[in-house]
């Protein structure tokens, strides 16, 4: 009770915190100011680098002809792996990911040289004149292509929860099924870009586009030979990221850090988008075949599921990925008995790797389908199944072992249910669908159930950096880097908060490896997690110096003081923020602080898949309506409720812009976006021509967003949420509605509807379920 | 004779005189001027980060032109104002559109930004847009890609900012600059370079004529919304460049009792009213043409004449039965379109000989339209199958109506824009209310063409759209409401709330 009530008055009395600010940046995006790495004024004598690639996607590299480009106009130099002074590398976890090829082939267009030219243009024409010979092996392109041929990156992975087998066994129904779900291209608008600039005694300074400045900082040292001190790398912010610029940035950065090395002048590289497209990794697609066993009720007795992804020609993160597909097959849903099996198959295309979701979509995507078959095989609503199967009181187990202690999902299911207006809705659609031949209305209503902690747990730390001059004006660092989300300024509300100033009083700087060290990639929704707290720690610190420092020099005790309104009230007086700050400084207290932060509770044990990976769960959920032309399988989401849980939101327009980008987003990858290879491993879909994202007229005219509002029952940030990631999983209540329409041609048939559905995918599921 | 482009840059006429055919409007900004507010998110017209707004005299009138910066070689521009993102600003106080994109929270990552800001400048400064609603806005920004946010908030942000009508200090200096620009327009031919290397811009047919007959290896460009690419994107060199831009009579829509004609350098955003008032199909399928960027610069000749496979005009002004006025130095001729398109990559267009105008008649009595483009995405794809269809009904009533005549053409179905020739004459005779009756020529369809797996579709999946389009045809012009015929695009007015 008193708890509670203390939570309420410290509620009462925050200022910046909760409060909708604009992003920091607003006025300078829309005014053409904001600058990326592309803008920065460039440096006298800078020169561009263009990359070259093999032609084929699997084989022995023969020989590579150069003369023509050496003698190319503007010319400066040519790279290869034979100038790389350390290791040829840039490979995250596994070091299977080289800058240049030396004489294995992994992929189409893998790059195995690079030119240095005095304009771009020149770069890219001289980079088309190499004559590439290359020994053409045989290759892998898709999933089944793997399969068949045994081609595996890493080992398969398996969490058992139970006797599956035996459960599935005993269970009055069974169903078994197979999902395809295809991959998604980032589509980050700003593409890949580098600028080094070569500093004395072989330093290196590189602004970059990158969610991983401290990755790129070590493996660029390792490349060069110089030890990491050498090297800062500074990102001040992206153009949309998305997971796309953790790990895929790298060999970009080392390029042009190379490139600068050698030439001793600053180089830059930017790829143009069909080489962004063709040269990096996007998220994997799966191949997934599911068994689930339930009872006459739909409530699921076991499931199991083997799911096969795409990684591409190395391991990148798809370790990592394809755990978080395996701790979201279960969804929301309590599985008695389970086995979750990932694949993680070679093939040779680019190094599928990060992309919001990290595998947990693709893991999701299985346990809506299992309960989509439930309700088709026993012709009940998927929304009663959904609810059946809910964690609850006693069934609260992962199949990972994890306790599900904040499982709000119930009662924010409920809420979505009466909000979206379901069940009506439900009757409307059925009368639509009985007088209609062409026109087909669906409609679903699913939860998400996202867990928040990188999986692997040392990366769950973050560091900060406070200064405050002697006018009060105060300067932020941390190690979360601005991609559009809005960590910037969600931070700085923080430190706004701590010290009782506007938020505009906190300068906000790029992410320097220089300011703040050993940093974790902006990833796993985690940024403001992790790095608000380390803000608050490094801003609390000195907030505690200077309310020593006040206690002493105004003679009152520590708990008369309090930051607030931009001034500090001390006892019965106040004085301006600024004026405490400049006695304080005269009496040479440390106007500084580092802040440090790590994620409590967490531990997971790989070998025994069992522990505690998530400090909490985000939750939500969505209910989505289509209509789908069965003719000809054009399909337009008409309506779409969401509400979403962001704990007590830190930034609350900065969260709905996740959730509804995010949604969008998640809408792409199931619809519209579709990722065509060749045979011979091209890809084909690599630009905007081809590739489709949303436009504007995809977003649903009736777009409804709402916030549950509830404190995270984890001491997190003022008790926020992460909220980056999740979202992107609503959409596959749109996936479900579509399954749902076409459900209504035949009630005695499961929809094998393939993700993306496309025109082209919906038709083959209608022929499959009238035919 | 002129040697130089001109154009107004911030209150300035600057004369480029120097330049190389092939540079691009967002190089000249980025790399030449060093305004790197405009972004390049593609380089190929379909992301809208590098939208810059060309006011611009059109006729009379001075018009706010959003237009894609990166496909658009800097030659092309001359006798224009370029604004971009950063002129908007003045003062330190934010343009209305600018500060309701900060309001509503507008931007995430900022990268998109820009060119959004400027297409919604351009629609803020179009009467003829307004009232803006949400479909507008949606139709306007179709070209504009935004990865964060969702565009709900960008179009909140363009609702809020064109309620009211455009008042700001474009508005206020339009006098001057409608002055200026018209001190700018003159009737000389546009010459820059050599002989083997140059970009010129004719005035008139008769110039552009000769200068084409004697390098009938010049790239004519007209709106370089395909030749943009070949250069950004296959980094192609094209030395010589006649651009259509400035050539009196092309630019010429003639809309008589029984035909409408565009000449070649009418743009698909000029067209696209006379197209709409033939019949709403047509407004549709333009209106489903690439994005408003595009469509301003994208002609109705260029649509034809790169003949390509998978063009959205062509089969529409096939179906319609349209013919196409074509000239060689001083002689012209006119054929029926779709003699044009010969083969893959191959049309029946000599050396020298460049597309003068299309000529589109009007619908006679008893006479039924419809076409349908099938894309992945609804706006700003390109087609699938895009297929058009034109009946002609005995006897007034429609149902129970005999088919006396049909032409339907497909688009995506083969290497060109094709009839399907045996499915029309299996068409003759049938009745719309007599299902059976029709079947035999929906199934004709698959003698007509044998169509291909690509990236868009496979050869199966065209050939069972194109018998649902024709089908939905035969529905429709049979009476039935196309709200129960398609997704989107209704020809009825009234708007169905979903369930
Ligand atoms: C983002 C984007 C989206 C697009 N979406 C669509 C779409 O939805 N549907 C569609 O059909 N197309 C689409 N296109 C293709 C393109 O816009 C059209 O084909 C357009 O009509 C071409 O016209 P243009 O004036 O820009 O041609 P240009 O690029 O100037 O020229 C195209 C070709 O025609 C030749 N040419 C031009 N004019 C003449 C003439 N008068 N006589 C002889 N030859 C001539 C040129 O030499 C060149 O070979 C899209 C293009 C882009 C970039
Ligand atoms: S950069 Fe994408 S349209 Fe110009
Ligand atoms: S704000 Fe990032 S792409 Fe639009």
């Amino acid at each position: 009770m008193s708890l509670q009530l203390d939570r309420r008055s410290e509620e009462l009395r925050l200022r910046v915190v909760r409060r909708p600010l604009r992003h920091d940046s607003a006025a300078k995006h829309v005014a053409g100011s904001a600058t990326f790495v592309d803008d920065i004024r460039e440096p006298e004598g800078l020169l561009h680098i263009a990359a070259g690639g093999v032609p084929a996607a699997s084989g022995q590299l023969l020989g590579v002809d150069l003369a023509a480009v050496r003698a190319a106009p503007g010319v400066v130099a040519v790279l290869t792996a034979a100038d790389i002074p350390g290791k040829n590398d840039v490979g995250p976890v596994v070091h299977d990911d080289p800058v240049f090829v030396e004489s294995r082939i992994e992929f189409y267009g893998q790059v195995v040289f690079a030119v240095v030219a005095t304009t771009r243009e020149q770069a890219r024409r001289a980079a088309k004149l190499a004559k590439v010979a290359a020994a053409v092996g045989t290759h892998c392109v898709s999933v089944d292509d793997a399969l068949a041929a045994g081609s595996h990156i890493l080992p398969d992975c398996t969490f058992r929860k139970d006797d599956s087998a035996a459960a599935l066994a005993a269970s009055a129904h069974r169903v078994k099924g197979q999902l395809r779900i295809g991959g998604q291209e980032h589509f980050y608008l700003e593409g890949q870009v580098s600028l080094a600039i070569p500093g004395e005694d072989g330093d290196m300074l590189i602004h970059t586009s990158t969610q991983h400045p401290s990755e790129m900082q070590h493996l660029i040292a390792g490349m060069l030979k110089v030890p990491v001190s050498a090297v800062t790398v500074e990102v001040r912010r992206m153009g949309g990221a998305f997971g796309g610029k953790e790990t895929q940035a790298a060999q970009w950065a080392a390029l042009a850090a190379l490139a600068a090395q050698i030439t001793g002048r600053p180089c830059k590289i930017r790829l143009d988008r069909d080489d962004d497209m063709c040269l990096t990794g996007k998220r994997h697609d799966f191949l997934s075949d599911y068994e689930v066993g339930f009872d006459a009720e739909g409530r699921i007795q076991a499931l199991e599921t083997v799911m096969a992804s795409r990684c591409g020609y190395s391991a990148d993160l798809s370790g990592a990925i394809n755990d978080r597909a395996m701790f979201h097959a279960d969804n929301a849903y309590f599985l008695p008995a389970a086995t979750i099996t990932t694949k993680r198959m070679k093939t040779n295309t680019v190094s599928n790797t990060a992309f919001r979701g990290f595998g947990g979509p693709q893991g999701m995507m299985v346990a809506e389908r299992a309960i989509d078959e439930i309700a088709w095989a026993l012709k009940l609503d998927p929304l009663d199944v959904r609810k059946r199967n809910l964690y609850g009181e006693g069934r609260d187990i992962t199949p990972y072992g994890m306790l599900v202690e904040d499982n709000i999902l119930p009662a924010l299911l409920d809420r979505c249910e009466v909000t979206s207006d379901y069940r009506a809705r439900r009757r409307k659609i059925a009368a639509f669908n009985a007088q209609n031949g062409a026109l087909k209305r669906g409609m679903a209503l699913n939860p998400v159930k996202f867990g928040i902690s990188f999986t692997t747990t040392h990366l769950n730390q973050a560091g900060a950096l406070v200064h405050v001059y002697q006018d009060g004006s105060i300067h932020l660092n941390h190690g979360g880097t601005e991609m559009g989300q809005g960590i910037y300024i969600k931070v700085a509300q923080v430190v706004a908060e701590e010290f009782g100033v506007d938020a505009d009083r906190v300068k906000i700087l790029a992410t320097s490896t220089a300011k703040v060290p050993n940093t974790s990639a902006t990833a796993a929704s985690s940024g403001s997690d992790i790095n608000g707290w380390a803000a608050k720690n490094a801003a609390g610190a000195i907030k505690e110096r200077l309310i020593n420092f006040a206690a002493g020099a105004y003679d009152v005790v520590p708990s008369q003081i309090e930051f607030r309104d931009n001034r500090v009230f001390i006892g019965n007086q106040s004085v301006p923020f600024a004026e405490l700050i400049r006695k304080a400084y005269l009496a040479r207290v440390s106007l500084s602080s580092t802040g440090f932060y790590k994620t409590p509770k967490i531990h997971w044990d790989p070998a025994t898949g069992k522990g505690r990976p998530f400090f909490y769960f985000a939750y939500g959920a969505a209910c989505s309506e289509v209509l789908v032309d069965v003719t000809t399988g054009e399909m337009k989401v008409q309506r779409v409720d969401i509400l979403h849980d962001v704990g007590r939101s830190l930034n609350p327009a900065v969260d709905i812009g996740q959730i509804e980008g995010g949604f969008v987003q998640g809408m792409g990858w199931l619809t519209t976006e579709e990722l065509v290879f060749h045979a011979d491993g091209r890809l084909l879909t690599h630009a905007p021509s081809t590739y489709k994202i949303p436009c504007a007229s995809d977003v649903p005219e009736h777009f409804n967003i709402a916030l549950w509002d509830g404190a995270n029952r984890e001491d997190t940030i003022y008790r926020s949420k992460a909220v980056g990631e999740p979202p992107l999983m609503l959409a596959i209540s749109v996936f479900a509605a579509i399954a749902d329409a076409i459900h209504s041609l035949n009630p005695d048939k499961a929809v094998p509807l393939d993700a993306p559905a496309t025109p082209e995918s919906i038709l083959r599921a209608v022929q499959a379920v009238t035919s | 004779m002129r040697g130089e482009i001109r154009i107004l840059r911030r209150g300035e006429v600057v004369k480029l005189s120097g330049i190389s055919p092939t540079l691009t409007l967002l190089d000249y900004l980025r790399l030449t001027e060093r305004a790197t507010g405009t972004k390049e998110g593609c380089a190929e017209g379909d992301c809208g980060a590098c939208t810059v707004v060309l006011r611009r005299l059109r006729g009379e009138r001075l018009v706010y032109e959003p237009v894609n910066a990166c496909i658009l070689f800097a030659g092309q521009v001359d006798g224009c104002e370029i604004i971009t993102v950063e002129d908007l600003a003045r003062d330190g106080t934010l343009h209305p559109v600018q500060q309701a994109m900060v309001d509503l929270h507008g931007s995430q990552c900022g990268f998109c930004t820009p060119g959004f800001v400027m297409a919604l400048f351009a629609l803020y400064h179009r009467a003829d847009t307004r009232p803006v609603d949400r479909q507008r806005v949606n139709d306007w920004i179709a070209g504009n890609l935004c990865r964060c946010t969702g565009y709900r908030p960008i179009v909140d942000a363009a609702l809020a900012a064109c309620a009211e009508t455009a008042n700001d200090w474009f508005s206020t200096e339009e006098p001057d600059v409608r002055r200026t620009l018209g001190d700018l327009k003159d009737s000389e031919d546009i010459f820059i370079g050599t002989r083997e290397r140059f970009f010129a811009a004719p005035a008139s047919i008769t110039a552009l004529a000769k200068l084409y007959f004697s390098h009938p290896d010049a790239t004519l460009v007209a709106g370089s919304t395909d030749v943009g690419l070949w250069v950004t994107k296959q980094l192609r060199d094209l030395p010589k460049m006649i651009w259509l831009g400035r050539v009196k009579g092309l630019e010429e829509i003639e809309d008589r009792r029984d035909a409408v004609s565009f000449g070649a350098s009418v743009t698909l955003a000029e067209a696209m009213p006379y197209l709409a008032a033939l019949d709403r199909d047509l407004g549709e399928l333009t209106r489903r043409f690439a994005g408003t960027q595009v469509r301003m610069a994208a002609t109705v000749g260029g649509n034809i004449a790169n003949g390509s496979p998978i063009g959205d005009l062509p089969p529409a002004l096939i179906a319609l039965g349209a013919t196409l006025g074509l000239q060689r130095g001083d002689r012209p001729r006119t054929l029926p379109l779709e003699s044009y398109f010969l083969d893959y990559g191959k049309q029946d267009r000599a050396p020298g000989e460049f597309v003068r105008v299309v000529r589109i008649p009007k619908f006679g009595e008893g006479e039924h339209f419809r076409c349908y483009k099938i894309s992945k995405r609804f706006d700003s794809d390109i087609s699938a199958v895009m297929g058009a269809f034109k009946l002609r009904l005995d006897g007034t009533r429609i149902a129970g109506a005999r088919i006396a005549f049909a032409r339907i053409a497909f688009g995506g179905m083969a290497a060109i824009p094709k009839r399907a020739r045996t499915t029309e004459k299996a068409l003759i005779e049938t009745y719309l209310d007599r299902p059976d009756t029709l079947e035999e020529a929906i199934e004709a369809l698959a003698q007509d063409f044998s169509p291909i797996d690509d990236l868009r579709a496979s050869a199966k999946y065209r050939l069972d759209a194109a018998r649902a389009l024709l089908r939905r045809a035969l529905a429709e012009i049979g009476g039935a409401s196309t709200r129960r015929t398609r997704v989107v695009g209704f020809r009825e007015a009234a708007d169905v709330a979903p369930a």
